[in-house]
C-alpha cells in the first residue's frame, strides 16, 4: 500500500544519480535490492513506479528487483543460517538472541543508462 | 499491501521477484551474446534515506525536549483507541501526555481520545496521499501543534495496518503492537516484520475468550517464534483486565529515558 511513496523515492534518487553531462539520457534499468523481510510487493511497486516515473528522466525504465534472503547469526553459538520459515530462533541452539545480517534491504543498487557510444 | 512470502502466496510472490520484464544481457554473464549498450552507474542508497534522516531529526528533538515517544500499531479493529483511552486515564495523573492519531480520514479517534483531556492532534493521511502509515515528516509536522516542553509522553496511534507502519521509523523510543483475540492466531507469522520490530505486544479483548475458539497459547507461541523474549500483555481494554502490568512496563520504559 505504501509502494507509491517508495516509488516516488526511487524516482527521486534515480533521477539525482544521472550524471549531469549526459544529454538525452535514457535510463534502461534501475537495479534494486529488496530484503525478503521488507514490506514490498514487487508487482505493486512496478505498477506505482510506472505511474510516478511518467514525464521524468527515468520514464520507461525497468525495475529489476533482486531478492535478498533473511540471513541471521546467533549471538550465543555464532551459527549463521538463512531464515526460510517464520521462526527467528537459532536453528542450532534454539537461542532467541539473534542478529539479522540481511533481509531488511530496500536499496537502489545502480541505474543503467543507454549509452549510444557503446 | 504485502502478504509476506512465508505462506501459500509465497510461490507467486517469489516468482515475481525473479521476473524481468525484458530478457537482456547486462554484460556480466559469460553467455551474453548481444553486446549491451548500457552503462551502469552505482548508486547504493537506501530508498528510505529521506524518512530515516527525518526520523533521526525527530529523535533528536524528542531527546532535547525529554519526551518519550511510543508508536502504537495494529490491524484495524484490534482496539488500539480503546486501549489508549484506558491507558491514558490511568497514567495522566502521573505522566503528562499527548497523542498524535493517524487515520486515512475522519477525526473519530481523536474525538474519542480528547475526552481524556490530553492534547490530541489528528493526522489525516489523505492530505499526504492517503498513506497507510505515518511517516517521519508527518510526525514532525504534527509536533508543531504540540507543546513538547509540557509533556513527558507522546503516544502516536499509527494507521491501522500491520504491514507498512513497521517499515517507517518516526523517531520513536518504543513500538508496541496490539492484536486481538478476534483475529487469527497466526497474525504474527503472517506479518513477521511488525512483530520483529515491536518491543511489546498487547493481546486485547481477552474478555471475549470464553465465547471464541481462540487458541491463545498458539498465538503467544507464534509471537515468541518471531520475536523471542518479547513481553506479551494479555489485556481487556474494555474491562481493564491486565492493564496494570502493561502500564507498569510502559512507566519503566519512560523513566529509563526521562528520569
Amino acid at each position: 500500500m505504501h509502494e507509491m511513496g517508495i516509488a516516488m523515492q526511487i524516482v527521486e534518487i534515480a533521477t539525482a544519480s544521472i550524471p549531469d553531462d549526459i544529454a538525452d539520457v535514457r535510463v534502461e534499468r534501475i537495479n534494486l535490492k529488496v530484503g525478503k523481510l521488507a514490506a514490498i510487493v514487487p508487482e505493486s511497486l512496478r505498477f506505482c513506479f510506472e505511474i510516478v516515473a511518467k514525464d521524468t528522466l527515468v520514464a520507461g525504465a525497468d525495475l529489476i528487483i533482486e531478492e535478498i534472503p533473511i540471513n541471521a547469526k546467533c549471538n550465543d553459538c555464532h551459527a549463521e543460517w538463512t531464515i526460510n520459515e517464520p521462526v527467528f530462533t537459532c536453528n542450532q541452539c534454539n537461542s532467541g538472541a539473534i542478529t539479522l545480517l540481511s533481509g531488511r534491504e530496500l536499496d537502489i543498487h545502480s541505474i543503467e543508462i543507454y549509452d549510444k557510444d557503446a | 499491501m504485502l502478504i509476506p512470502g512465508f505462506r501459500t502466496l509465497r510461490y507467486n510472490h517469489r516468482k515475481d521477484f525473479h521476473k524481468s520484464p525484458h530478457t537482456h544481457s547486462n554484460g556480466h554473464g559469460a553467455g551474453g551474446a548481444i553486446k549491451t549498450s548500457t552503462r551502469e552507474i552505482k548508486v547504493v542508497r537506501r530508498v528510505l534515506d529521506v524518512n530515516d534522516a527525518m526520523a533521526a531529526r525527530n529523535r533528536e528533538l524528542f531527546a532535547e525536549k525529554n519526551v518519550f515517544v511510543l508508536n502504537v500499531m495494529s490491524s484495524p479493529g484490534s482496539g488500539k483507541t480503546t486501549t489508549l483511552e484506558k491507558t491514558l486515564i490511568r497514567i495522566i495523573p502521573e505522566i503528562k501526555s499527548a497523542v498524535i492519531v493517524g487515520d486515512i480520514c475522519t477525526t473519530h479517534d481523536a474525538d474519542r481520545l480528547s475526552v481524556t483531556g490530553v492534547p490530541v492532534v489528528q493526522i489525516n493521511t489523505d492530505e499526504f496521499g492517503g498513506d497507510c502509515h505515518l511517516a517521519a515528516h508527518v510526525i514532525e509536522k504534527a509536533t508543531d501543534n504540540l507543546d513538547l516542553d509540557t509533556i513527558d509522553l507522546l503516544i502516536v496511534e499509527n494507521v491501522g495496518n500491520l504491514v507498512c507502519p513497521a517499515e517507517f521509523d518516526i523517531g520513536e523510543d518504543a513500538r508496541v503492537v496490539v492484536l486481538s483475540v478476534t483475529e487469527g492466531e497466526d497474525k504474527p507469522v503472517k506479518y513477521p516484520l511488525m512483530f520483529r520490530e515491536c518491543d511489546a505486544a498487547l493481546l486485547n479483548k481477552i474478555d471475549l475468550l470464553p465465547y471464541l475458539e481462540y487458541d491463545k497459547e498458539l498465538a503467544v507461541k507464534y509471537i515468541l517464534q518471531i520475536h523471542p523474549d518479547m513481553p506479551v500483555f494479555e489485556i481487556s481494554a474494555k474491562t481493564g483486565d491486565g492493564l496494570d502490568l502493561w502500564i507498569d512496563w510502559l512507566k519503566v520504559r519512560i523513566k529509563e529515558k526521562i528520569s
